[in-house]
């Protein structure tokens, strides 16, 4: 995967998290995954598709998901409320936005669809093209977990596949 | 949370009535907890941009804060909608993707501003005064210090 459409995610990570949280946050592992994606807690899923194509998930566990909601609502939430799985969604819902502002500034042209519940424990394996990357970042209020898979298609290629059909 | 003056509507010195489109309930309450600290009222809200212009019409708000990736109808192709048959309409698209195509595309189509997600309150705040300009006066009584706009 290009470094390049990378970078972006974690800037925006880092500058979003740091604003809502308004504590610093730190990368605290990145590595590469083939094997098919398992569920830590809440996730929330965002597809993009055009001239990059693939999938983010945004996921933390419960209880970094509740402190994350009360932190960014400003009031308590609890476990159970659906508050928490908004907050997960509306988080990834920014990170994942001004992500795709930098690469669409950069002059990659795709969409973005609105964040989904992945609900599933386990997702799709990985093909060569779409190994996904694994960004883990520590916060004030637990770690962060971010599984990019995207793969870049080229523009003669997207309008190729636009004219086709 | 920072305290602002409140802005009032200038012709009857009652507050500004919003209609906030996001498909984030969370994205919402947190939006209508900031406008109420700008002496705003929230008056509706909606999940999409179908719901948001029959929103619109049933209760022409003074401000419409625009989300803009949604589902069934997009926030740009909903303020087009919104501007074609009310013109007075202001609309402040608030999203996260903010590059500058889809910026001039919600521009073109007659949104009044742009906010990028995640909202600071006192980007909101002047924008908010920007938009109301006549129409709208931040008061001195509350909080802070205000100035007319």
């Amino acid at each position: 995967m290009r470094m390049e459409l990378i970078q972006p995610f974690i800037n925006s990570t880092d500058a979003v998290l740091a604003q809502g949280l308004e504590s610093p946050v730190s990368i605290e592992n990145l590595s590469m995954e083939e094997e098919a994606y398992r569920r830590k807690g809440i996730a929330a899923e965002v597809c993009l598709v055009g001239e990059i194509e693939g999938r983010i998930i945004f996921d933390v566990d419960l209880q970094t998901a509740v402190q994350l909601a009360t932190r960014l609502a400003g009031v308590e939430v609890s476990a159970t409320d659906d508050l928490v799985r908004e907050a997960v969604c509306e988080l990834a819902n920014q990170i994942i936005g001004n992500a795709v502002t930098s690469l669409n500034d950069q002059g990659f042209h795709f969409h973005v669809h609105p964040p989904t519940l992945h609900t599933s424990e386990q997702g799709s394996k990985t093909s060569e093209d779409t190994e996904a990357l694994v960004m883990c970042f520590n916060t004030s209020s637990g770690n962060v977990f971010m599984n990019v898979a995207l793969r870049h298609h080229s523009r003669q290629a997207v309008e190729r596949a636009t004219v086709a059909g | 949370m920072e305290k602002f003056a409140p802005v009032k509507r200038s012709e009857d010195g009652q507050p500004v009535r919003y209609l906030i489109v996001d498909d984030s309930v969370f994205a919402r309450k947190n939006l209508a907890r900031m406008v109420e600290t700008f002496g705003g009222q929230v008056i509706g809200e909606a999940g999409d941009g179908v719901s948001a212009i029959s929103e619109y019409d049933r209760l022409t708000p003074d401000i419409v804060l625009m989300d803009i990736t949604m589902p069934q109808m997009e926030g740009i192709e909903a303020a087009e909608k919104i501007v074609r048959d009310h013109p007075s309409a202001r609309i402040v698209m608030v999203s996260s993707v903010g590059y500058q195509e889809n910026i001039v595309a919600a521009l073109q189509r007659g949104a009044r501003h742009f906010v990028q997600k995640p909202v600071k309150p006192e980007v909101l705040y002047e924008v908010i005064k920007y938009v109301m300009r006549d129409d709208g006066v931040a008061t001195t009584r509350g909080a802070g210090a205000g100035a007319g706009v």
